[in-house]
């Protein structure tokens, strides 16, 4: 056994196994945690609309602010959005989704997908420069912050190696890409990346509690 | 034809022109990727050189191999490289059995002892002391150990030679291996394929020949001039590759126009292997120009890195239950953790209202 057959068999299945066993404690855990009945006469209706409307709007700069968050935010949004567009557009990637979940749709030409993964990875590296660099934002990063960033940056840079042919044999490249993607899948529930479920919930709760109490934020 | 005779004289004695001689060299020379004045160099040495003998032996296999090297028995370039070389010993293609044939391998030992050239096609099963595989009342692995002892060269031909191929794919039951791990004090050539072109076999002899070396080897031993590349650095499907298009099944548009095969499970990008550009049938075709993916025959394990059909990117597990009870498991402890959690809220409350 290879490296590459480890990455595509054992080391695949148990960091599903660890991703999936650290989503749902994470997620039942919270969901069912006990929450206080809120006795009040609520003021407006519409809790649900308001936690929509709270996702969303919080995910825009607010105006006094706009200059001082600007580049973060930019910088935020670029790596996203190129994310997703790599892990969603680039037919391998498609075609793991559809052998785990049945679920598949037309790739993107590499091309597109090569460009997306470098403008990724600057903005990925803007973000740490602007982590070390910001007064506050480094006293606020701990471990978990640089280690996301890490299992985060890793499978996009052996991805572009690993379509470059750079640096080792493609099976190999291939290989650290794929088990680089499985630590990024075992951490994803225990670190910071959980926001990428927990967000919407935390902020829906927060919107729902504002509408209740007719805030419109 | 005497055995002391020079390989040009014993061809001229055959009937082959020095036109096709010199012919044969500047294609062996372009197949080893020299340069054409190597042509010469080869002619000169091959000229010159004493028909060698060559001692193939063949155990867990399924002549594939050997069906692939005969092709060069017709009247081809290959043939001519056969036709030099005395091939003293092969039970598929020798007149002599039983007795007689064990005799001339003996024979073929003995007076070219150090100098021999021994091919090996099929893996070596080492299960029960070798009891799988024996000929003559002697096992695979002794008759091997021996005659390694006396070769020049021990060349391995195809995928089960080299890397153990199908007889050692799970479960394995007769602990088959590949020739290497037999002989360890010397080099062994591997040749691998299932079965391994052609040309690439009598390409490497010729090397052999020609310099009285082995070519050289990438790690898993094989001539990097002709697996120095995968089948995906030199396929022709590439551009299509490259542009996210791809046939979905074997009979549809993508498929009628020739689109990349890798949804269909191709195994082109990790396979390294001379078919994209030495080609099969004397430069007639290769199986992705036929329509179908490389299934990566010409590497270690092949037959165990999960279906064909299915695209490299995909997982080779299986597991379904072991996910199952993740959810399970993980579920389990949030509904604990909860539940801990609200026990702590209500004696708190409690101790808050007396
Ligand atoms: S058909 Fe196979 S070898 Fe050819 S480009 Fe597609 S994946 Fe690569
Ligand atoms: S294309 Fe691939 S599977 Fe087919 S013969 Fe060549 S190496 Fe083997």
């Amino acid at each position: 056994m290879n490296l590459l057959d480890f990455a595509r068999g054992a080391a695949m299945k148990w960091s599903l196994a660890v991703f999936v066993f650290g989503i749902f404690w994470r997620l039942t855990g919270i969901l069912l945690l006990h929450r206080t009945h809120d006795y009040s006469v609520p003021r407006a209706h519409g809790a649900l609309l308001g936690a929509l409307r709270t996702i969303i709007a919080r995910s825009w700069p607010r105006r006094e602010f706009r200059a001082r968050t600007a580049y973060g935010l930019a910088v935020s949004y670029a790596f996203h959005i190129g994310l997703a567009i790599v892990v969603f557009g680039f037919v391998p990637h498609i075609l793991l989704i559809r052998s785990l979940t049945g679920l598949g749709w037309n790739g993107l030409p590499d091309g597109v997908i090569y460009f997306c993964a470098v403008v990724t990875l600057i903005a990925l590296i803007m973000a740490l420069i602007r982590r070390v660099t910001h007064p506050v934002l480094k006293l606020l990063s701990n471990f978990d912050d640089y280690f996301s960033w890490v299992v985060t940056a890793a499978p996009v840079v052996t991805g572009l190696l690993t379509v470059a042919h750079y640096g080792a044999r493609y099976e190999t490249l291939l290989a650290l890409h794929i088990l680089s993607f499985e630590v990024l899948l075992v951490w994803f529930p225990f670190g910071k990346l959980m926001h990428g479920l927990l967000l919407p919930v935390a902020r829906g709760q927060t919107g729902a509690f504002y509408a209740r109490r007719g805030v419109n934020p | 034809m005497s055995k002391d005779d020079s390989i040009e004289v014993s061809l001229r004695k055959q009937g082959i022109s020095r036109r096709a001689f010199m012919k044969f060299c500047a294609a062996t020379a372009s197949l080893l990727a020299l340069p054409p004045a190597m042509a010469a160099v080869i002619a000169e040495t091959l000229g010159r050189a004493r028909r060698p003998s060559v001692i193939y032996l063949s155990y867990q296999e399924c002549t594939g191999c050997g069906e692939s090297l005969t092709r060069s028995f017709s009247p081809t370039l290959e043939n001519l490289m056969f036709n030099v070389m005395s091939l003293d010993y092969y039970e598929t293609l020798q007149a002599a059995a039983g007795t007689a044939a064990e005799a001339a391998r003996h024979t073929a030992m003995k007076e070219n002892w150090g100098k021999y050239l021994l091919v090996v096609d099929g893996a070596i099963p080492r299960g029960h002391d070798g009891a799988y595989c024996t000929i003559a009342g002697e096992s695979a692995v002794d008759i091997l150990t021996g005659a390694a002892k006396g070769a020049a060269a021990v060349i391995s031909v195809g995928t089960c030679a080299a890397f153990g191929g199908i007889p050692h794919a799970s479960p394995d039951p007769t602990g088959a291996v590949p020739v290497s791990q037999v002989i360890k004090d010397k080099p062994v050539i591997n040749i691998s394929g299932c079965p391994p072109v052609p040309e690439v076999i009598t390409g490497v002899l010729a090397h052999y020949l020609t310099f009285g070396s082995i070519p050289e080897l990438d790690h898993l031993g094989r001539p990097k001039v002709f697996y120095g590349d995968t089948i995906h650095d030199r396929c022709y499907r590439r551009p299509y590759y490259d542009a996210g298009k791809f046939a979905k099944t074997f009979d549809d548009e993508g498929a009628r126009n020739g689109w990349c095969l890798f949804e269909l499970g191709c195994k082109g990008p990790i396979t390294y292997n001379a078919c994209a550009t030495v080609k099969w049938n004397q430069g007639t075709s290769y199986p992705i120009q036929s329509g179908h993916g490389c299934l990566g025959c010409s590497e270690p394990d092949f037959w165990d890195k999960g279906s064909f059909y299915q695209a490299l990117s995909t997982g080779t597990w299986s597991g379904g239950t072991v996910l199952g009870a993740a959810v399970v498991a993980g579920a389990a402890i949030g509904v604990g953790a909860a539940v801990v959690s609200r026990r702590r809220q209500a004696r708190a409350d409690r101790k808050k209202q007396p």
